[in-house]
């Protein structure tokens, strides 16, 4: 048998664009911004980096503002990922049945996770106007006046929450769909015989079995939500002040409003650190997850 | 009970319809109709000036004002450009590692595999300040070529990920039959293990794109006028204007947001795992 080709090369060839590639515009970059975040350097000047040691890092440690962006995003992203947990699991458990027009249903539900996040974001800004906006018209159904949802320090958080909630439930749906439509029948039947509980079947049936899933479900969003900047963007640019300001949006700000490059990077290395943290927690979780037949 | 649940249901997902809704019914409002109170649900005058506006904006005052295309149309034809190329690369690389990842002892595999997923977790807002530096000097910024790399490098980690998922679930066994029949290794993977893998290709194909259309971090930084993506394009309409008219925005928003929800409808079998980077099969 000729080979013209050796496993190898085929191998070699295969693979070397895409590590080329990942390496050109995911590690160079991240090296060079290592070296800028010790440094004043800033895009729009015409001066040359001047090498400034910890300086970057210090004034960011030290300074209060930073880690209100950092509190902001934790608000969020337990009370979103919280409430969309329950939810999709919620709605999953009715939806978890044969019944018209099942199908179609479910794609328009699941429709909003595939969605640009900016654009939903800008459209809710017209959804949730104090004046026009259609949620304090069904609002004033039940007699609450209007709320100036996006306008309001207090309220605003909450808004975020309740746009990402939108947007980002079907992904729980989706993932409790899948955990509950793996259980087999037998087990329900089963506890029918021994008249359990409907707690009960839920309690030691349903969630044992499907929490392998749901955990990655949560994971995938924590993550997410972490990092989240284009819905927040779109719906309060961070406003108003800092109340719904994330970590990105802070970064967007500094990077790009300041041009402060050099002190930039160097917050985006303080964020990379706490991410490489939760993502190596997040893949010992997943591969424990998966070794446990859960994947 | 079941009754009750039923209704339960159907609230749910009339409120999750209702947005979508709103959109398009906004989308064909005149302007006074946009800000009357209470809110018009099915009654208003049909019009369609929004959508006309979303392609040309009128240009002038008084009787010197005419019609002049927008920024828009140009806009999603950057979009179409960079979100079709950028795919097609993408799926293409990620097909060739894929099979490779799948079918190969790789030293230090395990370690390649997550470093190319460890990519994906990267907040976009971190990566993109030394891209916007290393982009100005290689004159990469505002170039179609440098956004397409981007976006391709932007996917690459789900495509490996989902495709090597794809392939995982061929056996080994058609290939090694087909080389003892005298064909290649190049040959079985071309002729045997690819035409088993078109719908694993269409899907993850779907999924990058959908992705590459969808994305603004990038798109807002690293381009101007002649390559700006749709999503920066709305986001400057509303963010920079006072008296926002949300019927145009709401068009704009429309005729970029069908394809997605068109595609998705095509995907539906592979939501699951589209969504979870191919770690849960569904």
């Amino acid at each position: 048998m000729k080979k013209i080709m050796s496993d190898r090369t085929l191998v070699l060839l295969f693979i070397l664009p895409t590590i080329l590639l990942l390496v050109f515009i995911v590690v160079y970059p991240l090296i060079w911004s290592l070296f800028l975040s010790f440094t004043d350097y800033s895009v729009v000047g015409t001066e040359k980096p001047h090498f400034v040691g910890i300086r970057n890092f210090a004034e960011l440690i030290s300074d209060k503002y930073i880690w209100l962006h950092f509190r902001n995003t934790a608000k969020y992203t337990v009370m979103a990922v919280a409430i969309q947990f329950f939810l999709g699991l919620g709605i999953a458990l009715l939806l978890n049945r044969e019944f018209m027009g099942r199908g179609i249903l479910l794609t328009l539900m699941l429709a909003p996770m595939m969605l640009s996040p900016i654009v939903v974001g800008l459209f809710w800004r017209y959804i949730l106007d104090a004046n026009w906006g259609v949620l304090n018209y069904f609002l004033s159904w039940f007699k609450i006046g209007k709320i100036a949802w996006l306008g309001d320090e207090k309220t605003a958080m909450i808004s975020l929450v309740i746009v990402d909630t939108w947007m980002w439930t079907p992904f729980m749906i989706l993932i409790s769909l899948a955990g509950l439509s793996a259980i087999p029948k037998e087990l329900y039947e089963a506890a029918e015989v021994d008249r359990a509980s409907a707690w009960f079947r839920f309690r030691h049936i349903t969630l044992p079995l499907i929490s392998p899933l749901l955990l990655i479900g949560l994971l995938f969003r924590t993550m997410d939500a972490f990092k989240m900047f284009d819905l927040a963007w779109g719906l309060t640019q961070g406003g108003p002040g800092t109340a719904t300001s994330t970590i990105s949006i802070a970064l967007y700000r500094m990077a790009f409003q300041n041009f402060e490059t050099g002190k930039s990077c160097a917050f985006a290395y303080i964020i990379l650190i706490i991410i490489i943290g939760m993502s190596n927690i997040y893949i010992n979780l997943l591969n424990r997850i998966q070794a446990r037949g859960g994947g | 009970m079941k009754v009750f649940w039923s209704i339960i249901l159907i609230v749910i997902v009339v409120i999750y319809i209702f947005p979508l809704f709103w959109m398009i019914s906004s989308s064909f409002k005149t302007r006074v109709e946009i800000f009357s109170m209470p809110p018009k649900f099915f009654k208003f005058d049909f019009t369609l000036k929004n959508y006309r506006r979303v392609f040309y904006k009128v240009s002038g005052w008084g009787k010197f004002a005419r019609e002049v295309p927008s920024e828009f149309p140009r806009s999603l034809l950057n979009s179409a450009i960079i979100t079709g190329f950028s795919t097609l690369l993408a799926v293409i690389l990620g097909t060739l590692s894929g099979y490779a990842f799948s079918r190969f002892e790789i030293p230090g595999k395990s370690d390649l595999l997550f470093f190319i997923l460890s990519t994906r977790m990267l907040p976009s807002m971190v990566i993109v300040v030394p891209i916007f530096v290393m982009y100005k000097k290689l004159h990469l910024f505002n170039t179609y070529h440098g956004m397409i790399i981007l976006y391709i490098v932007f996917n690459l980690s789900f495509s490996v990920w989902m495709m090597k998922g794809f392939i995982d679930e061929i056996p080994k066994e058609y290939e090694e039959a087909a080389m003892c029949d005298g064909y290649t290794r190049f040959q079985a993977f071309w002729k045997i293990i690819l035409p088993q893998t078109y719908a694993g290709i269409a899907a993850t194909a779907v999924f990058c794109g959908i992705t590459a259309w969808n994305e603004y971090v990038f798109a807002l930084i690293l381009t101007s006028e002649e390559t700006k993506t749709v999503p920066p394009t709305i986001a400057g309409n509303v963010l920079k204007t006072t008296g926002v008219n949300w019927g145009e925005v709401a068009a704009a928003s429309l005729i970029f947001l069908v394809p997605v929800i068109i595609f998705t409808f095509f995907v539906r079998k592979y939501l699951l795992r589209g969504v979870t980077f191919g770690t849960i099969k569904g």
